[in-house]
């Protein structure tokens, strides 16, 4: 028996997200399962045989290589990450704030476009390595990057943030009369920092590190275009499909999602456990002042070098966009700058149609994911009912899984008629991509949404209610409102991520949808430099507005939104 | 306006029983306290007569109707909030509109109802605010405002006073009460603040663990608690455990239990109190309020005098609390500050009087001497 009204309104509420969870979450995982498990026109293990004990070794070879990335990707992002929040936060120079909001600049390019940014900057003819060979007259360029090396540092580049940002944070949140104890109590600074400081980040860095090393696993552009020879698994599901092994890409998907979800698990227990983190009073980050003049200049001018070499990318990729394809062919240098790209961009219809894609369908996806978010967010965070933990589980998924698993899931869910696409095929529709879009963004949107409802106290819905409201108004008026400006700065986030998404796009696009990202990936492989940075710089700048627009009119900070 | 009736209600969150066996009848326009510890059930008692929960058992009646399963937005009642749940996102103007623009009432009409529960409030001069630039004691009245301007039935508050400091509070107390005889409006007013009730009070419900103990007036609630825990709760009281020896017709002799040599007390056998007390129940007390204790000089006629000697003395301004040590019990005597200083001191002999009027006989329920 339905109880009362409030009871009808959540199933009326959850009936929806949870088909469409259901439909587009678990059934394609279930699908790309059920795929994998298919040898030969018979179900067996065999497949997996393959992958573990197969002569050539290649999948497990793909395999240990992406798990040893990932570690050296967490290393190397922890040895940058973490020492510049300490210096950050505890330490007051110059320029401080500044270099500080500047830190998190490689969030502000789109995967793609950054690893298209650093093959141009320190590739094989890149500019760096050949402005140092004619400043020193060499005869070869000193280093370049490539393979292995070339993922890792793009890895570093994007990946720091992480570390930067949780540590920050943590940072900030820990009393400074803790340590003026230690020191009262007569340790060394030493001692302080191992005994007290450090015990205290331990649970921002673990996060960060599994985050870190779940993105790394996931990651694609940068093996995509760097990688070589060199074999990762994310990539390797790619190929696979491409040569038609379905099974084995299926077998492969499965693997990846296994890894990611057993380390998604990990983290919720990780975060979930007790641990002595402890509410004080009137904590204030203290800085203290850099004293010494010399220190304070070093840390300036490192500050300044290092903020260069955060935005040489995007001057890259400005740069770039500015030759015109066709005048930088065997020159080591372009010579001519001009703004003919965007001309062509804006009216070569063939060239404007990629962009127009994008954005439509980035629109069409972000405003399923605002729809969707806002309900299930409201049901997840404000209503009581049983089996609340599964549909939490099932609406983080989609951040677990790599973009190419998820990209797979929906090819074998729906390269045939099905319900949830109400008879329809879509894989080779122009449908796929939102679909695709809106599934990579769920957990993005209800987390920032669910972020916003859980500070908004119950009380308030009450009191419109007990004025007279009934709940659809209340809902409008007063709920809506006041969580929009949080639910509109995930949501723009989830729409630039949407427009330069690449690892779905590159599974699932079709001639006549295919966008920005793809175009990109075509524009290089004709080495038309100029009109693939053309594409990035139209990237960039939409970030660019958004995160303008997220701190202005929502007072958002772009480290929160992220 | 309207009158409230709550019949046999009990209130189970799974396992816990956060409200049982409650029976109250307010009247139209009485001002009625909701007063009890924390966790009691006070809260979840308003949050029935609001709609916010349905009751596992029973009803709720307002004005002989019954509402126990009406949804809360059509109960018409103003409810302020402890934390006064201002919606953030609108102004001074727009909170106080809200009710009626749901209500859907005109606009001249609307304009005019919000300026003046504003001005009812004092708070007419800060209608463009954004609630978020008020002080707390002005959030509050905007709360009042907003639950006022609906002209509800019934007027609940849930600890409006309990987030501001010790002088504002004084000055809301008397802000509130005005506003609810302005409106001549049925109140009800949750707190866990014994002042705070038996003065604002027509009636008081005193709860302890989901249970109503006592209804009463303030004075019937201090000066005739039901039971040990009523007692206690509100104000200082000495409860002193008893068991009876004689009953008369106007007199009963009670003794004291735990003590070597017999100490005896006579209380007036009032009707309809001590009777059925007497057959139910042997778990009995003698309890009686620290001012309504005598102090003597020397030993006087009468009932229950007994000899004692000064434990301690505390000094609070106007009044000094001494602990009179009668055998082995204490008894806590509060005196006015009208005598010279050090006329008490410790180790003084003194003789106590317990006046039999003042005594009364009550059930033990808390378990165990007090
Ligand atoms: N939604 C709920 N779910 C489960 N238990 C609840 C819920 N609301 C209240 N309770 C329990 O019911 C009991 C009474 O709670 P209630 O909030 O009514 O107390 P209260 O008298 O208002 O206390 P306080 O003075 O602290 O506000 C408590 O034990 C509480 O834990
Ligand atoms: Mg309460």
């Amino acid at each position: 028996m339905i109880k009362n009204r409030d009871t009808r309104l959540t199933i009326w509420l959850l009936v929806p997200v949870v088909l469409v969870l259901v439909a587009y979450v678990l059934y394609p995982s279930l699908r790309t399962f059920i795929e994998s498990l298919q040898k030969d026109g018979a179900i067996s293990l065999g497949n997996y045989q393959d992958f573990f004990v197969q002569e050539s070794k290649t999948n497990l070879e793909a395999l240990w290589n992406s798990v040893y990335i990932s570690i050296l990707s967490v290393l190397v992002s922890a040895l940058i990450g973490i020492p510049l929040a300490f210096i950050f936060n505890r330490y007051d120079f110059p320029g401080r704030s500044f270099f500080s909001s500047a830190a998190i600049l490689p969030i502000v390019l789109p995967s793609l476009v950054g690893v298209m940014a650093f093959m141009f900057l320190y590739g094989e003819s890149g500019l760096i390595p050949n402005a140092i060979k004619d400043l020193f007259g060499l005869d070869k360029v000193p280093f370049k990057i490539g393979g292995i090396s070339g993922i890792l540092i793009v890895h570093a580049y994007t990946m720091y943030v992480y570390f930067y940002m949780t540590v920050s944070a943590a940072i900030n949140k820990i009393d400074p009369s803790l340590e003026e104890a230690a020191y009262n109590l007569g340790a060394n600074k030493f001692k302080v920092f191992w005994k007290v400081t450090f015990p205290l980040l331990t649970p921002a860095i673990v996060a960060a590190s599994l985050l870190v090393f779940m993105i790394s696993m996931a990651s694609f552009s940068a093996p995509f275009l760097l990688a070589g020879g060199y074999r990762v698994l994310s990539l390797q599901i790619y190929f696979s499909k491409i040569n038609g092994d379905m099974e084995i890409a299926a077998t492969q998907s499965v693997i990846l999602s296994i890894v990611s979800i057993s380390f998604l698990l990990f983290m919720r227990w990780y975060q979930n456990r007790k641990d002595y983190r402890m509410a004080s009073k009137g904590i204030g980050a203290h800085r203290s002042e850099v004293e010494n003049p010399f220190m304070k200049w070093v840390m300036v001018v490192t500050g300044i070098i290092g903020v260069i070499i955060l935005l040489l990318p995007h001057f890259t990729i400005l740069l770039l966009s500015l030759v015109p394809d066709g005048t930088w062919t065997f020159q080591t240098y372009p010579s001519v700058f001009n703004v003919e790209n965007y001309r062509l961009l804006f009216q070569d219809p063939n060239i404007f149609k990629p962009l127009r894609n994008s954005l439509l369908m980035a629109i069409i996806a972000t405003l399923a994911n605002l729809v969707f978010g806002v309900i299930a967010s409201y049901v997840l965070v404000k209503r009581k009912f049983v089996g609340k933990s599964f549909v939490d589980i099932l609406v983080m998924i989609p951040w677990a899984l790599p973009a190419t698993v998820i990209g797979m899931n929906l090819i074998f869910a729906f390269n045939e008629p099905s319900v949830f696409s109400f008879g329809q095929i879509l894989v080779g529709t122009f449908w796929i991509l939102p679909l695709a879009y809106f599934i990579r963004h769920i957990p993005l949107v209800v987390r920032s949404t669910n972020a916003v409802l859980e500070q908004l106290d119950d009380s308030i819905e009450e009191a419109a209610r007990n004025l007279g409201a009934k709940w659809f108004y209340t809902f409008r008026k007063v709920i809506l409102p006041i969580i929009m400006p949080g639910v509109l700065s995930g949501t723009l986030l989830a729409f630039i991520e949407s427009v330069g998404e690449f690892p779905t796009s590159v599974l699932l696009y079709t001639i006549s949808n295919r966008p920005i990202s793809i175009e990109i990936m075509n524009q290089l492989r004709m080495f038309n430099m100029g009109q693939a940075a053309a594409y990035g710089m139209i990237q960039i700048a939409l970030i660019v507005i958004v995160l303008f627009i997220s701190n202005k009119f929502f007072g958002i900070k772009a480290e929160k939104a992220l | 306006m309207a009158s409230i009736k709550i019949e046999n209600v009990q209130k189970a969150f799974g396992k816990t029983i956060a409200v049982d066996h409650l029976n109250l009848d307010i009247k139209e326009g009485e001002f009625f306290t909701f007063l009890g510890p924390s966790g009691c059930g006070k809260t979840t008692t308003l949050r029935m007569i609001a709609g916010f929960y349905y009751p596992t058992k029973g009803i709720v009646r307002f004005s002989g109707k019954d509402m126990t399963r009406v949804p809360p937005e059509k109960r018409n009642t103003g409810m302020v909030f402890q934390n006064y749940a201002l919606f953030p996102h609108m102004t001074v103007f727009e909170n106080v509109a809200f009710g009626l623009r749901v209500r859907k009432v005109s606009s001249s009409d609307l304009k005019r109802r919000v300026l003046d529960a504003l001005q009812k409030v004092r708070l007419e001069s800060y209608s463009d605010r954004q609630v978020s630039q008020l002080s707390g004691g002005q959030q509050q009245r905007v709360a009042l405002a907003r639950a006022l301007v609906i002209e509800p039935e019934i007027l609940l508050l849930d600890e409006p006073l309990s987030n501001l400091d010790a002088k504002l509070r004084d000055e809301m107390r008397v802000e509130i009460l005005r506003l609810q005889r302005d409106y001549k409006i049925t109140t009800i007013y949750v707190t866990h603040d014994q002042a705070e009730a038996l003065s604002m009070s027509d009636r008081i419900a005193v709860f302890n663990y989901g249970v109503c103990h006592q209804v009463g007036t303030p004075e019937e609630i201090y000066n005739q608690p039901a039971n040990d825990f009523v007692a206690s709760f509100i104000g200082e009281i000495n409860l002193l455990p008893v068991q009876v020896e004689n009953v008369q017709k106007e007199n009963l002799v009670v003794s004291l239990k735990n003590v070597e040599q017999p100490v005896r007390f006579h209380v007036q056998n009032k009707t309809g109190e001590g009777g059925p007390i007497l057959q139910t129940d042997n778990n009995l007390a003698i309890s009686i309020r620290p001012e309504a204790i005598r102090i003597l000089d020397v030993a006087e006629e009468g009932m229950n005098v007994f000899r004692g000697k000064i434990n301690s003395v505390q000094f609070f301004g106007s009044v000094v609390n001494v602990i009179v040590d009668v055998q082995s019990v204490s008894l806590r005597v509060d005196v006015f500050n009208t005598h010279e200083f050090g006329y008490f001191y410790q180790g003084k002999e003194v003789y106590v009087q317990l006046p039999e009027k003042q005594l009364r006989l009550i059930p033990v329920i808390s378990g165990g001497a007090p």
